[in-house]
């Protein structure tokens, strides 16, 4: 896939020829949709994306994994429930686990099968209000140290896309003190709260900092006249987004914060 | 054939948000003895032969796994119904 820019000046990160060796890994369900924005993600990040398929038996030579959003299996019996047992997944799972902790974001449905699969605690419901909502989503970075966030100062308020129904998280109080007291909180919704998600959380990560969820989109805020825009008063960027690739790839070719 | 059936209930602590829309909606069609509505789910898992307590014990380990995800849902009921 070499079908790059779109529009002018669309790839703004991509100067750094040691990026281009990472090699970001994105999984196909079937019922995914936001495989192609988040291959194009990495990028524009400046790293390598490469295609993995939910039925393959071998990870390959990824360095770090994107679970992309979308309707894998048609979110029959719950949403990321059947995409948990894909053979790719159990790969994913022990590499995740492992020594070598390897990065993986799960996006939206990419979320909800990692909370199938365990990797992260807690789960997630339909929206409180019953309904799919798409809206430009302001969010605050809680968490700069995981694998995917690097890039971002803590406390930094982003603005990317959020679109889902299943998008309410919960988890007993329990589960939910100890991410707050681990700092495994690592977004919050901003101003408005869109899913009724318990204590306003919109991504978590494990415990090793490696493998993040989160129900908005950032892979459709990584370039100039695309993503959300200030027009509407809301603040933060078209490229708010960005800063989770860039994040994996620093992380990767070892540049530590 | 004989059937397991497997009866799955979203948590008593957990807000059914299907559930509440089912029960606002319940009065506008004149039904107005119910306080409250729950949506679960239940599931026929059809057996080729005799259900033996290995094959039960399958289908209760296939619901706690997959058929019901524990952080949100009860597995309340796991039975045998003969066709």
């Amino acid at each position: 896939m070499t079908e790059l820019p779109l529009i002018g000046e669309a790839v703004a990160v991509a100067a750094e020829p040691r990026l281009a060796g990472a090699r970001i890994g994105v999984v196909t369900f079937p019922g995914t949709l936001d495989d192609r924005d988040a291959a194009r993600a990495v990028r524009l990040a400046g790293g390598t994306a490469v295609e993995l398929w939910h039925a393959d038996t071998e990870l390959g030579d990824v360095d770090a994994v994107v679970i992309p959003g979308g309707f894998s299996y048609g979110d029959y019996l719950r949403a990321g429930a059947i995409a948990r047992f894909a053979p790719l997944m159990s790969k994913i799972i022990d590499a995740a686990n492992s020594e070598a902790k390897l990065p993986v974001l799960g996006i939206c449905n990419g979320f909800q099968i990692l909370t199938e699969s365990h990797l992260l605690p807690g789960s997630m419901i339909k929206n409180d209000h019953l309904k799919f909502m798409c809206r430009d989503q302001v969010l605050r970075v809680e968490n700069s140290n995981t694998a995917w966030t690097l890039d971002y100062q803590a406390g930094q308020e982003i603005t990317v896309p959020l679109k889902n129904q299943d998008g309410q998280y919960i988890a007993d109080e329990k589960t939910l003190d100890a991410l707050e007291a681990e700092g495994r909180v690592v977004f919050r919704y901003v101003g408005f709260n869109p899913n009724g998600s318990r204590r306003d959380i919109a991504g978590i990560s494990n415990a090793a900092g490696n493998v993040v969820g989160l129900m908005p989109h950032p892979e459709h805020a990584v370039e100039a006249g695309f993503g959300p825009e200030s027009l509407d008063g809301i603040g933060g960027s078209d490229t708010d987004g960005l800063g989770f690739f860039t994040s994996v790839l620093t992380k990767i070719v070892g540049g530590d914060k | 054939m004989p059937r397991i059936v497997v009866d799955v209930m979203p948590k008593p602590e957990i807000l059914d948000p299907q559930g509440k829309a089912i029960v606002g909606a319940l009065p506008r069609l004149g039904f107005t003895s119910f306080s409250s509505v729950r949506q679960g789910k239940r599931f026929e898992l059809t057996v080729d032969g005799e259900v033996t307590e290995d094959i039960l014990a399958q289908a209760r380990d296939a619901a706690k796994t997959l058929l019901s995800n524990p952080v949100i849902e009860d597995v309340v009921n796991v039975e045998v119904v003969e066709a």
